[in-house]
């Protein structure tokens, strides 16, 4: 479960969203410069330093404190178990697709990985791509591949910033039928942020509504 | 194009400062690089600037500044001397004053580098559970190498013709801190040595060029690696 309590000043953007997060799979909607990245990055840790200047703010993550002004708590991003994914996938060039996917994997103790890459790696048909490097995949292969990376990292909770917008309605409909699984599956819940509403019809989670800095649950 | 034996060694002993240069100054060129593209801190406009003055000082000075301190009676010169260690007019202070003209541009390569990193490939590499550091080591460096080799050979090229604070703070003695650029100055003091003066001008040259065309295939080899254009 997410919950969090966020006030933020960007210039003349503000931020001001609290929100308890109880759903496998939770959707946020809402139009370019609404807030919801922002979002997305405040939870996983990306803008501490403003938050920090905001002087005020709580994130619990499943009854663990990820972020408590008052208290002094602020956990570093690669300690949240936060999984984020962009919509170009952010692979890194210099490392083959095998290597993008261990990156995190490898990083676990044994009892905190929660997924085989072999299975994840089937799942997400990926297996031919294996030894080639991210120049050479297609915007729905990088897709597949960060997804791969991302969740092998077994992250309490999977964000997900656009992830889809780029890629034509063919190579989108499989990937969104596959994010629909994961809380079931691999027990990771999703959050989900897109402008497209046809993407709430498939995933069919909660819906909120962001919209000038503010957080409003309308389904 | 033959050299005598005192040319050959202005020749070994320039490609031995500037490699020595090069290979000290890495590790100072990469951290100030990351301290100035990714910190913000209170001095940093001042630290950048003490790190660039060398670019825009007369040669001399830095040179001049290097003696006062290293000198046997500077106040760096003095303690190393009580260990037998001297650095004014030894070879080893032709590295050090190379060191200081060639860090500006050693530092600007990599730091321009790390300024068009896509800053949020970091981010993903922590998101995955790296800490800073581990990503700075399998994220951050190998994507930079392309400004760490351009900065090397950059370094090695100044350092080859480093002149003015080098003779400065070392001298010009044969066999000992007497590089090309020194050799070239004292050929031409000589009335008689115009085709010397020419050979280890053409020799320079050719150094020089050899290092930045390596340079530059190695640049367009790592860009290719990562699927970037070549420029």
């Amino acid at each position: 479960m997410l919950e969090f309590d966020l006030k933020l000043r960007r210039g003349e953007f503000e931020l001001d969203m609290q929100a308890q997060m109880h759903q496998p799979i939770t959707l946020i909607l809402g139009a370019s410069g609404s807030g919801k990245s922002t979002l997305l990055a405040l939870l996983a840790g990306l803008l501490n330093a403003e938050l920090l200047k905001a002087r005020y703010g709580q994130i619990h993550l499943n009854q663990r404190v990820l972020f408590d002004h008052q208290n002094s708590i602020n956990q570093p991003s690669h300690l949240r178990r936060i999984g984020l994914m962009w919509q170009d996938g952010q692979l890194f060039p210099h490392l083959n697709v095998q290597q993008n996917i261990e990156y995190g994997y490898r990083l676990l103790k044994p009892e905190q990985r929660k997924i085989q890459p072999k299975q994840l790696i089937e799942l997400l048909d990926i297996g031919h791509l294996l030894q080639r490097r991210p120049r050479h995949l297609s915007g729905g292969e990088k897709q597949r591949v960060a997804l791969c990376r991302t969740l092998l990292a077994s992250p309490e909770l999977l964000l997900l910033d656009e992830p889809l917008t780029a890629l034509n309605p063919s190579l989108k409909q499989p990937i969104l039928g596959f994010l629909k699984t994961i809380p079931t599956q691999f027990g990771i819940p999703l959050l989900y942020v897109t402008h497209q509403l046809e993407d709430c019809e498939v995933l069919a989670g909660e819906v909120w509504q962001c919209s000038a800095g503010r957080l409003v649950l309308i389904h | 194009m033959t050299l005598s034996p005192d040319e050959y060694q202005a020749l070994w002993l320039s490609v031995k400062v500037a490699t020595w240069c090069v290979l000290l100054g890495l590790i100072p060129a990469i951290g100030l690089a990351w301290l100035l593209a990714r910190c913000e801190f209170w001095g940093k406009s001042l630290v950048e600037a003490l790190v660039m003055l060398p670019l825009v000082l007369p040669p001399v000075v830095p040179g001049y500044l290097l003696l006062l301190l290293f000198g046997r009676q500077g106040a760096i010169g003095a303690w190393l001397d009580q260990y037998g260690i001297q650095v004014a007019f030894h070879w080893t202070g032709a590295v050090l004053a190379s060191l200081v003209m060639c860090l500006p541009l050693f530092v600007q390569s990599i730091r321009l580098s790390l300024q068009q990193q896509d800053i949020r490939l970091e981010q993903a590499a922590q998101l995955l559970g790296a800490s800073r550091l581990r990503v700075f080591f399998t994220v951050t460096l190998p994507l930079c190498w392309s400004g760490i080799l351009v900065g090397a050979v950059l370094a090695f090229g100044r350092s080859l013709g480093e002149f003015g604070a080098t003779i400065t703070f070392v001298g010009n003695i044969n066999g000992e801190t007497r590089t090309l650029p020194l050799a070239i100055y004292s050929a031409i003091q000589n009335p008689a040595g115009e085709a010397l003066a020419l050979r280890l001008i053409a020799l320079s040259v050719l150094m020089a060029l050899a290092a930045l065309l390596l340079g530059n295939w190695l640049n367009q080899r790592h860009q290719s690696r990562l699927g970037h254009r070549h420029a």
